[in-house]
């Protein structure tokens, strides 16, 4: 495939994984997080475990946006399918996600509820120009990088002045989830996470620019290296993270240069700020209450918030007892560290959201990584 | 009085360009009779479905024989490459292939769902009838039922199959062990591919039709060639990855599989990547997977490779011991990484 095997090279992946063997320091021991749920999926989807040395570590981050929204708004969004006429449209992956009591919005489509995957936000707007009669709502979830598309959708109806769309907005932002991290009493007062750099995200640079994190480097003394999704991309970056430390520089650079500029794309931005701005505070899962984290639908727009035109009751719900989620997204915990990992929570029947998304650390280990835990008893001939 | 005369036992012909499936084909009376007789029969023809008895009856050859069915309810029904009428055909070939057995008879069972257009009908039912001439597997019974308007999706179709075994062939799941190698006949992923992309919410034109086609001749080929192939399996639903996560799990063994030597067409690779699906896990109805031992392979693969439907055939790796049953996969790019069990749907990513 042109543009993505250049980027997958396996000459290239070797040559770098030399590099890195031969540049990291035996007697440090090096750890990054890589913010994104899409490097988490590239890092196990392609071993690049088995291209690093032993003291070069990869923690995951809370960056999956399925995985950190709470089990209240999901409830909601199940709640709101309950609506009798009602057309609930999201992505594929928010259909799967459990809440406390075993419901998903995948099993209220099962019981009758119409519920209906989505691949763009045009297409619940579409939805709702071939439905007239009935209400649609567009539960939009995600980081910087879906919020442009949901925004469009918001303009669309606006202009086409339909009566019957509106969007339950869990859009979230990435720096300050980064910035509540670095802040958080495990990394900077117990050193429970040591955390040495950031793999800084892909899609969402694209979005806000590389600007924004040099907030990190300054104030938290962390390098961060935002790099594309694709392997050789995440290899690149964890090399230029150790250069960084090695040579003692605290920068933020741009790995995804061909894609990623400083002030990122101006036009997406203001689209987004016609929209939307900021919500006082809003509860991620595992990472808890977060002020100025996540946008709202801005009050020229109200008429579109199903916030607003539905009677939507927030509430706080606890995640399952045993689940570990909330520990593993703000890497103090290892998938394989969680009691229930690959035993009562699988993909099939996950307890915990990071068990749901294919970007999520404990699907991507279960699915991907979870032989290493059995090795020594794997008596691979090849 | 009208003077125009009617001859005695005349019945208004089915209207296949106009008609549709009304609630009396399902009945049992006499406007099922004229489905059966002009559609089904006419379509279908042979010497045992002509007696219209309930059901069919042949001579045996004795020995081993073996028996399949396989329910169809695709969408959408007409697809590149073919239709729910071929594929109800060829998949049932496949199962009973599968064994290494050579099918002989088909036994064809429809849903019709009331206000279907019978010239969607005709078309379906002319490509089962092509698909069953060509691959020289008669259907030799059937049955038809109609549902209300609502209670089904149009057409579903229920085929079942019958074959005998070669004496001295004994092609089982259970049979792979440690160092056999794996090989496929061809490129994966093509008709779960082509399929998605007819599907209206998916607007993006590709050129990737099915690869539908009955694998009993290549079959044939091949354990001429070499009789102890171990196990067979087409690789439908699931895709490759689940096929083999069965046959590990039947064999208890583990795999390790070698992703650069999968054949995938690119525009097939590059559907995925755009859909955020995996190649391993998308459905094909016209390949299969086969392990035999190290000392076989080649002369396997070569067979393979000189019949049409295995032109692109490939090793791609090897069974291992493993308790835990796990497909271990060298990725491309240089690590491994496990080919799990599909769980779910496959859905698209976010981002």
């Amino acid at each position: 495939m042109k543009y993505i095997d250049e980027f997958r090279d396996r000459n290239l992946a070797l040559q770098i994984a030399s590099q890195i063997k031969s540049e990291a320091d035996p007697a440090k021991h090096y750890q990054f997080m890589e913010f994104c749920g899409g490097h988490t999926h590239a890092i196990s989807r392609f071993g690049i475990v088995d291209l690093l040395p032993n003291h070069v570590e990869m923690i995951h981050g809370p960056g999956c946006p399925v995985c950190i929204l709470p089990v209240g708004r999901v409830q909601t969004a199940i709640s709101l399918s309950h609506i009798p006429g009602l057309i609930l449209c999201t992505y594929g992956d928010m259909l799967r996600i459990p809440t406390t009591d075993g419901m998903s919005l995948l099993k209220a489509k099962a019981a009758g509820a119409d519920v209906r995957m989505v691949y763009s936000s045009i297409d619940a707007v579409n939805i709702a120009q071939n439905n007239p009669d009935r209400q649609v709502v567009f539960f939009a979830i995600g980081f910087e990088t879906t919020v442009p598309p949901t925004a469009v959708a918001l303009q669309q109806a606006r202009a086409a002045n339909l009566k019957n769309f509106s969007v339950y907005c869990n859009h979230v932002l990435t720096p300050p989830a980064i910035a509540h991290i670095l802040q958080s009493p495990e990394v900077r007062e117990l050193g429970l996470v040591q955390l040495d750099g950031f793999i800084g995200p892909a899609h969402v640079s694209v979005v806000i620019g590389s600007q924004p994190y040099d907030y990190f480097a300054e104030e938290f003394q962390k390098p961060v290296v935002i790099a594309g999704f694709e392997p050789l991309d995440v290899m690149q970056a964890i090399l230029m993270l150790i250069r960084q430390i090695n040579t003692n520089r605290i920068e933020v650079e741009n790995e995804f240069s061909r894609a990623v500029l400083q002030n990122g794309n101006l036009k997406a931005q203001q689209t987004v700020a016609d929209v939307f701005e900021l919500r006082r505070t809003f509860e991620w899962r595992g990472l808890g209450v977060i002020p100025y984290s996540a946008l709202k639908i801005k009050a020229e727009y109200a008429d579109f918030d199903a916030e607003l035109r539905f009677p939507i009751e927030e509430r706080s719900i606890a995640d399952n007892k045993a689940c570990e989620c909330g520990a593993i997204l703000r890497g103090v915990k290892r998938p394989q560290d969680c009691k229930i990992f690959g035993t009562v929570c699988t993909p099939d029947n996950p307890i915990g959201s990071c068990m749901v998304s294919s970007e999520g650390a404990c699907a991507a280990h279960y699915r991907y990584g979870r032989f290493r835990d059995h090795q020594s008893s794997i008596s691979a001939r090849v | 009085m009208s003077s125009i005369k009617v001859k005695s036992g005349y019945v208004r012909a089915l209207d296949l360009k106009h008609g549709h499936v009304e609630m009396a084909h399902g009945s049992g009376g006499r406007a099922t009779a004229q489905l059966i007789e002009q559609l089904f029969v006419a379509a279908f023809d042979n010497a045992i479905l002509r007696l219209l008895n309930d059901q069919a009856c042949f001579p045996s050859s004795g020995g081993r024989m073996v028996m399949s069915t396989d329910s169809h309810v695709i969408t959408p029904l007409f697809f590149p490459g073919g239709n729910i009428g071929s594929l109800s055909v060829h998949g049932t070939i496949n199962d009973i292939a599968m064994s290494g057995a050579q099918p002989r008879y088909l036994a064809a069972s429809f849903i019709l769902e009331e206000g279907f257009p019978l010239i969607d009908l005709k078309r379906i039912v002319d490509s089962m009838a092509e698909a069953a001439r060509n691959a020289k597997v008669p259907i030799v019974t059937g049955d038809t039922k109609v549902v209300e308007r609502g209670s089904g999706d149009g057409v579903f179709i229920t085929t079942t199959g019958l074959g005998w075994v070669p004496d001295g062939i004994d092609i089982s799941a259970h049979r792979a062990s440690p160092g056999d190698k794996i090989l496929v006949s061809g490129f994966l992923g093509d008709h779960g591919v082509a399929v998605m992309a007819q599907r209206e919410n998916l607007s993006f034109d590709t050129t990737i039709e099915s690869d539908s086609a009955p694998l009993h001749e290549l079959v044939a080929h091949m354990i001429t060639v070499v009789p102890d192939i171990h196990a067979l399996r087409d690789p439908t639903r699931g895709g490759l990855a689940t096929a083999l996560n069965e046959i590990a799990r039947q064999s208890s063994v583990g795999m390790l599989v070698q992703e650069e030597y999968l054949p995938i067409r690119e525009s097939v690779n590059a559907a995925c990547e755009f859909l955020g699906l995996d190649p391993l896990y998308i459905a094909n109805e016209g390949k299969l997977i086969a392990i035999c031992s190290p000392a076989d392979a080649e002369n396997l693969l070569t067979a393979m490779q000189a019949h049409p439907l295995g032109k692109h055939a490939a090793i791609i790796g090897e069974v291992i011991e493993d308790t835990h049953c796990f497909i271990q996969m060298q990725t491309r790019f240089g690590g491994r990484r496990i080919v799990d069990w599909l769980n779910g749907e496959q859905l698209p990513r976010i981002c």
